[in-house]
């Protein structure tokens, strides 16, 4: 199976990167950008056909070293492969 | 005393630690690579500084879980002294010896220069050379050193006087300008709970010898050698 995972930046955590995005989309002349947060996205190929084994796979990846939860939250989509 | 230095790959301030540390024991320290799953018998373990794994996924991550840091935990959780500087205060907060995370520079920009530091506490065996209250000038050189935690951490950091040195100007006073990196509350370095593993991202070995215009950093190990000897 497949996961996609997304990992952000958890909300009140200073983010210098989403604000220099931000910074350059206004002088781009996207005026409407009222905010940016920059995360990171991983695909892990798990061979694993129960989905609820690759889910607890996933999750202890996650926790152990694809995010670091004092400061991330992480999510994540499991597909077929 | 015995000291090993642990060697990641992209490591690059492990020569500049062994030569501090050389120096101050009179003895070259042990050079361990990361992928050895056995560590000499230490009285101190350096994490040097660096880009260990490239900085992949983030700063000392991957490093983190190297084999050779099983063994290192281990031994930090028995009392040995663990000093990790710059790369290696990063490999400490992911390893989770010592609490927080170093993020990216408010600013964004890799800081190569020195800065003053305020001397917390001199009870450790890596301070009792310095004063109390004491500024002293250590290089930094670094992009991901801001450093963040929860407040009630930070709270619990001051509480257990746990803070070992804070960015501050030339009077010793620690302010928003001293500050090069966006820290918490100007914190350069803090310790465990009982004083024997410290981590800091300014470079204490980088300022220890007369030739390279700084001896600040040689207290450091001169404090590890009187302690430990």
């Amino acid at each position: 199976m497949k996961a996609r995972i997304t990992i952000t930046l958890k909300p009140g955590v200073l983010d210098p990167q989403g604000k220099a995005i931000q910074g350059a989309l206004h002088a781009l002349g996207f005026g409407s950008v009222g905010g940016v947060r920059q995360g990171k996205y991983i695909e892990v190929e798990v061979d694993e056909s129960d989905p609820e084994k690759a889910r607890a796979e996933i999750e202890r990846m996650c926790e152990q070293l694809l995010a670091n939860t004092i400061i991330e939250n992480y999510a994540y989509e499991l597909e077929a492969a | 005393m015995k000291a090993s230095v642990i060697v990641f790959p992209g490591s690059n301030c492990d020569r500049d630690a062994a030569v501090a540390l050389h120096t101050a024991m009179g003895r070259a320290p042990a050079m361990v690579w990361h992928g050895d799953s056995e560590l000499p018998k230490s009285d101190l373990i350096v994490l040097p500084g660096g880009f260990s794994y490239g900085d992949y996924l983030r700063s000392g991550a991957m490093a983190a879980h190297s084999p050779v840091m099983r063994e290192v935990i281990k031994r930090a959780k028995a009392g040995t002294p663990v000093l990790g500087i710059c790369n290696g205060f990063q490999v400490l907060t992911e390893s989770g010896l010592l609490p927080g995370v170093l993020m990216r520079n408010a600013t964004l920009r890799f800081i190569c220069k020195d800065v003053l530091l305020k001397v917390e506490r001199n009870d450790t065996a890596y301070a009792r050379q310095y004063e109390v209250g004491e500024v002293v000038r250590f290089p930094i050189a670094h992009k991901d050193g801001s450093y963040f935690a929860d407040e009630a951490t930070l709270d619990r950091l001051e509480g257990e006087n746990r803070v070992a040195f804070r960015y501050c100007d030339a009077s010793g006073t620690v302010t928003p300008d001293a500050n090069p990196n966006g820290s918490r509350r100007n914190i350069a370095g803090i310790y465990n709970e009982t004083g024997t593993v410290l981590g800091l991202m300014p470079h204490p070995e980088r300022l220890a010898d007369a030739a390279l215009c700084g001896t600040d950093g040689a207290k450091m190990f001169a404090s590890l050698v009187e302690t430990l000897h």
